[in-house]
């Protein structure tokens, strides 16, 4: 019988493997930012050990950064001594570190594709579940905590039970207009937040293949989200493409041999999957949440729904806690929701595709009043792309704030937070009680959606909006 | 690590489901660079609610937590790990677990086991019923119980992670012992594969 994509990678990455034990997998690329690695090095020196392999390394920094005044020392002391941290660990165990004002910071998912890091076949590793956005590439990526930072940091290595497989098969095209973002928010609403547990999924079909490879992305990134422990898309033209030339990537002779492994790196024919969800494109619209999990989503055209509408009684309670939180009423059009801040950027959307998507439906446009507009390019290489292209420009007047490259609002952990009950239209990947700061609600959303949402004040999409007069 | 053989104290319910790492403990108070203090942020959104469990004296020198399903969803800190270790928790049970959430826990030492929705349930009740009442996991036999047998069932832990608990084994000591083999691994690794640093 043939292999999936996905047991393909693990086997080219087992180093020993002994029946009652999990596989001892190999890691290719090990991703490094500040939240999670301290600890980490903390733990190496206690025990006198060196990082294996810093030529495997890469650190940057991201959570913590202020999206403005990234010139000054960081305000917030703890979050300076935290980067603070990073910088010196980084030195002391000589690991390649893009710090705050290098044209390569930014966050670390955005980072490591656009350096070329990120290719198919690979294992990569980060202390941060949206690790699954490197699947995007063909490879099998995923998120890891402290202990195993270190235990990847001392040996190069995981020990990982092999996950089971799962295929998300997407028939047909998507409908004009409807993004990579909507497909993976409405997958998740019909699998909840624990449906991917315990498999690494395959995305493919029609709809997968016609996307490109930041669509790609954005797709694997929300694997997590549905509780996958990878999602993986088999590499093709589109991410040969996509990889080729970057700093990186391989050259000459190297790149054809690279290129000539990584077209093997498809499902075979004859490879069964433990599990298979079929997903027909034509059916997917422009998808908001409404609740606290990314699960809980509908259609933008659709209304809030009612605890009334679940026959679970966890359903039904967790309905009402969401409810209560976000401040809705059930039956409520999504569309008759008031939005104060809009967020374009994070691990998700931050990539030059979106931030051009973005700056096309707003252009010509002003945002709504009383609302707000936070652009966050997801890297300062992506940033200067954007400049380049005038897109600034374009987001300036129309009213946006034009930022400097972090994870920004995704998570309250730097400057840039919602205020309690503020509500917010958020192109990342979390609405969690909390999430964006305190109290905060979060609506999470597409580029598109977003865009529409910051001209009209409410939930949009760009099908709402008056064409502009430019 | 510490050995874990088995554990007896206060049991916790908390009746919810999607208890995600963001509730554990919010973003904003991951900021330390040590694996301890993390206690302050734990359920932080809850704590100023009076109803909420742990704010009750019977529960709050709770040592088990007994959880809704889908425990732990969302982002990676091993901070939520160490947060509920650092406030007093031995145990956490849930019918259903997000995977790095139960890995951090075994690699901490934190005891996460997986039982039947419907012992979750039993649990509950009793605890509401009993509030102070204590739940004994033993580990070696994968068991919790009620001290007068009111629920008495077994839970799931993976065998591997079961043995490393036990025996209060450090995982990289493990894998270093098979230093030759990951050395004899990497002189087969292709030459494009890519690196971060050059020359």
């Amino acid at each position: 019988m043939g292999k999936t994509l996905a047991e393909k990678v693990w086997d080219e990455h087992v180093v020993r493997s002994t029946p009652g034990e999990p596989d001892l997998l190999y890691i290719d690329l090990h991703l490094i930012h500040e939240v999670t690695s301290p600890q980490a090095f903390d733990g190496l020196r206690l025990s006198g050990r060196q990082v294996r392999r810093p030529d495997l390394t890469l650190a940057t920094e991201d959570h913590n950064v202020p999206t403005l005044d990234w010139d000054k020392p960081i305000a917030d002391p703890v979050s300076k001594t935290q980067v603070d941290t990073l910088r010196k660990n980084a030195e002391e165990f000589g690991v390649r570190l893009h710090s705050l004002g290098d044209v390569e910071q930014g966050i670390v998912h955005v980072v490591g594709p656009q350096l070329g890091l990120t290719q198919p076949g690979m294992t990569i590793v980060c202390g941060d579940s949206h690790t699954s956005t490197h699947g995007a590439f063909g490879s099998i990526a995923f998120g890891i905590g402290t202990s195993e930072v270190e235990h990847v940091l001392a040996t190069q290595t995981l020990m990982q039970a092999k996950p089971k497989t799962m295929a998300v098969t997407v028939n047909g095209s998507l409908p004009e207009g409807v993004t990579s973002k909507d497909l993976i928010l409405y997958l998740i609403a019909q699998t909840g937040t624990g449906g991917g547990q315990g498999y690494i999924v395959e995305y493919r079909g029609q709809a997968i293949e016609e996307l490109s490879m930041e669509g790609r992305m954005t797709v694997c990134n929300m694997s997590i989200e549905w509780g996958a422990k990878a999602g993986m898309i088999a590499p093709d033209q589109v991410t040969f493409d996509y990889i080729e030339g970057k700093p990186e990537a391989p050259k000459g002779a190297d790149w054809d041999a690279a290129v000539a492994h990584w077209k093997t790196l498809v499902t075979d024919a004859d490879a069964h999957f433990d599990e298979e969800v079929v997903i027909e494109a034509a059916d997917v619209t422009p998808f908001v949440t409404w609740g606290t999990n990314p699960g809980q989503g509908v259609p933008l055209g659709a209304n809030v729904p009612s605890p009334e509408d679940y026959e679970d009684a966890t359903d039904k309670i967790a309905t009402e806690k969401a409810l209560e939180y976000m401040g809705l009423q059930a039956g409520t059009p999504m569309r008759e929701v008031k939005v104060d801040t809009v967020f374009v950027g994070s691990c998700t959307n931050g990539r030059i595709e979106d931030l051009r998507l973005a700056a096309e439906i707003i252009k010509g446009h002003t945002v709504a009043e009383g609302t707000r507009l936070l652009v966050v390019p997801g890297s300062v290489r992506v940033r200067n792309q954007a400049i380049e292209e005038g897109l600034d420009k374009v987001f300036v007047a129309a009213g946006a704030e034009w930022r400097g490259a972090g994870c920004s609002m995704c998570l309250g952990m730097n400057p840039d937070t919602l205020a309690p009950q503020e509500r917010s239209a958020s192109t990342s990947n979390r609405n969690f009680e909390g999430r964006q700061g305190k109290g905060g609600r979060t609506h999470l959303v597409s580029v598109p959606v977003a865009a529409a949402t910051a001209v009209r004040g409410t939930l949009s999409s760009p099908a709402d909006l008056v064409p502009a007069t430019v | 690590m510490e050995k874990f053989t088995t554990h007896t104290g206060i049991g916790v319910p908390l009746r919810r489901s999607n208890v995600d790492t963001d509730q554990i403990i919010p973003a904003v108070y991951l900021k330390r660079v040590t694996r301890t203090g993390f206690e302050d942020g734990l359920f932080a959104a809850w704590r100023n609610d009076p109803e909420f469990v742990l704010n009750k004296p019977a529960y709050s020198a709770g040592s088990v937590l007994v959880a809704g399903p889908d425990f732990g969803t969302g982002s990676s800190r091993e901070h939520a790990v160490w947060a509920l270790q650092n406030y007093g928790f031995k145990v956490v049970l849930s019918s259903r677990f997000a995977d790095i959430f139960r890995g951090n826990s075994g690699k901490a030492g934190l005891v996460a086991g997986q039982i039947d929705e419907k012992v979750v349930e039993r649990l509950w009740v009793y605890l509401e019923e009993n509030p102070g009442g204590q739940i004994t996991v033993d580990l070696e036999s994968k068991t919790v119980t009620t001290p007068g047998g009111e629920v008495e069932d077994s839970f799931d832990i993976d065998d591997y992670t079961r043995w490393r608990l036990l025996e209060g084994l450090d995982d990289i000591g493990i894998t270093l012992g098979h230093d030759a083999d990951i050395a004899s691994y990497e002189s087969g690794r292709p030459s494009w594969k890519p690196v971060t640093q050059h020359g």
